[in-house]
């Protein structure tokens, strides 16, 4: 990995930032209601409405408006909420902290059972755990977040009662509270996740046994033991990073979801909102926020992939 | 292609996939004519009532037959799903080959910025894209159609590169035939089979993501026997009638497991190198 190539990924960062920001301000400014409309009500007088666009600033050219709200941004402003009246960004980054929260916990408890499960499903290929294997990875991505979300209220909050069905505690305030109130919204999460990495691991597992390698490790006399974990697992998990990484977009994507419907207060809460009320300084910092989210995982999934794997020279 | 097909029909997933679609497509083509009941009747003598020998899949809060609604809304739900990917891929497949004949720069600005585009989650663009839009069925279909066509671009650019590597379209070239002949007698059948077998799984994912605006009430608008929409509604009534919830949902998943496995069939027949 050379300094040459992390300049490169970082630039390309940079240019993906800025294509999602005119992305996210061409989709938003091109909202039917204005703002001035938006904030004045539709009983407004047409004199009101042009001094209140002049006021915002929406009687100028396109590219100064987007200068003007992409240049405060860079410096960490996003503006004032209209819902609020509060500063947009630090309202969004605490949201954004507790989205992280819940999606590095269902990447753990994705890993805890996709893992054992999909070598499990490649070392006994055709047998019983690779059909439960087969099905779990049908019904993960054939499941929307919102019906496998209902399914658990309904089962475990409703029917059973073992666990609180909406809302939020802070984990780091109730500790037992706090867990009690994730372990629904992580388990949905999770749900997809796992559906891929087991598919990915299964096949790659089965491809890295196949190799000539594994057949000389065995040829040695090696235990079998030895073989599939300091040999095949090594090889076979690598993948599994580059595949969480560009999970992570549909982890935000399915965060909203779930976030919506345990009332949990992150970033997809925040932007569904935001979009309910026409928020427009919230929705662009959110958006930009998660698209950030997603790039900087990729970056960093694409440099430990390069530490792990000895093969890979990135020029 | 008939042989494609015997290759599908004799695959495990292939087959499976067919049988679990063959009622979604049934409710598709003939949902209305096969409904035992009227899909937005309203009867208060009838509110709430669970599953019974009159109401297979029990009734909603205003007394509709639950099943006769999903029947209904099938037609709406899977066309969606189905416009939705076909524009997606048609687009996406457009811009990707158009990226690997270019080449060079060209190839390599249009390829960073859809790696950026990717960026922005399928969900939340589609969620931007309908707040400018608006509401409704069609809007629902461009936005996901919009949030699809990133990937498409990048799976048939990587096809139509390795296509353009390969021996037959040197020949070709060699040959002296046209750029025309070439893209659509040589790299066309080759770029088409992997894009089937990609946006057959995709349809998958759009019936989720149709159903999933119109839980959040951005896509189909009550009264409509959308299956996301009567998933939201139920929501009230998870105490009381559950029912309500898990009938529509095995109708969104029946959907989407069938066209995933249809998708894999459609890989082994499609591919026959991978065994």
């Amino acid at each position: 990995m050379s300094l040459l190539w992390l300049m490169r990924r970082l630039l390309l960062i940079a240019y993906t930032m800025i294509v999602v920001s005119v992305v996210v301000f061409a989709i938003t400014e091109a909202l039917p209601a204005d703002a001035a409309t938006m904030i004045l009500g539709q009983n407004a007088t047409p004199a009101a409405l042009a001094a209140l666009r002049a006021r915002l600033g929406l009687d100028a050219p396109v590219w100064l408006q987007y200068w003007r709200w992409v240049w405060p941004a860079l410096h960490g402003n996003f503006g004032i909420s209209m819902r609020t009246n509060l500063p947009v960004a630090p309202a969004m980054l605490a949201a954004l902290s507790r989205s992280l929260m819940l999606a590095a916990a269902a990447i753990l408890l994705m890993l805890l059972i996709a893992v054992p499960l999909g070598l499990a499903a490649a070392l006994g290929r055709s047998g019983p755990i690779d059909l439960i294997a087969g099905l779990v990875s049908y019904l993960g991505v054939s499941l929307p977040e919102f019906v496998t979300a209902t399914m658990l209220l309904i089962l475990f909050a409703d029917r059973l009662g073992w666990l609180p069905a909406t809302g939020y505690v802070s984990p780091a305030r109730h500790l037992v509270d706090g867990v009690r109130h994730l372990v629904l919204p992580v388990v949905t999460v999770a749900l997809v996740m796992v559906a891929h990495v087991v598919r990915m691991l299964r096949s790659e597992t089965i491809d890295v046994m196949a190799s000539d390698y594994i057949r000389a490790a065995h040829l040695k006399g090696l235990p079998p033991r030895v073989v599939l974990f300091r040999h095949a697992l090594r090889n076979a998990l690598l993948p599994v990073i580059t595949v969480v990484a560009l999970d992570v977009g549909y982890v935000l994507g399915g965060i909203i979801v779930v976030e919506q419907i345990f009332a949990i207060p992150g970033i997809g809460r925040a932007l569904i909102v935001a979009i309910q009320s026409r928020d427009l300084p919230s929705i662009q910092a959110g958006a930009l926020m998660m698209a950030g989210t997603y790039a900087v995982v990729n970056l960093l999934s694409d440099i430990a992939y390069a530490l792990l794997d000895k093969r890979i020279r990135y020029e | 292609m008939s042989e494609a097909w015997q290759r599908l029909v004799r695959s495990r997933h292939g087959a499976l996939g067919l049988i679990l679609l063959f009622p979604v497509v049934l409710a598709v083509l003939a949902g209305p004519l096969l409904a035992p009941h009227n899909a937005d009747a309203i009867s208060f003598a009838a509110r709430l009532h669970p599953p019974s020998a009159r109401f297979w899949l029990g009734t909603d809060e205003f007394g509709r037959d639950i099943l006769s609604r999903i029947l209904v809304g099938a037609r709406a739900s899977v066309a969606v799903a189905v416009t939705a990917t076909l524009l997606g891929t048609i687009s996406g497949g457009l811009l990707g080959t158009l990226s690997a004949y270019l080449g060079g720069m060209a190839d390599e600005a249009i390829m960073r910025t859809i790696d950026a585009m990717m960026a922005i989650p399928a969900l939340l663009l589609a969620l931007l894209v309908l707040s400018s839009l608006g509401k409704g069925m069609f809007d629902a279909s461009l936005a996901i159609a919009i949030a699809f066509a990133p990937g498409m671009a990048r799976i048939t650019r990587s096809v139509a590169l390795a296509t353009r590597q390969q021996d037959y379209v040197n020949a070709a070239i060699a040959r002296g035939e046209s750029a025309g002949w070439i893209v659509l007698r040589e790299m066309g059948p080759n770029v088409i089979a992997p894009l089937v077998v990609e946006s057959t799984i995709r349809v998958a994912f759009a019936v989720m993501l149709v159903a999933t605006l119109g839980f959040l009430g951005l896509g189909a608008q009550p009264p409509a026997p959308d299956w996301g929409l009567m998933i939201a509604e139920a929501r009230q009534y998870l105490h009381q009638a559950p029912w309500m919830i898990v009938a529509p949902g095995a109708a969104i998943a029946l959907t989407a497991v069938g066209f995933n496995l249809l998708g894999d069939g459609l890989r082994d027949a499609l591919n026959p190198r991978v065994g």
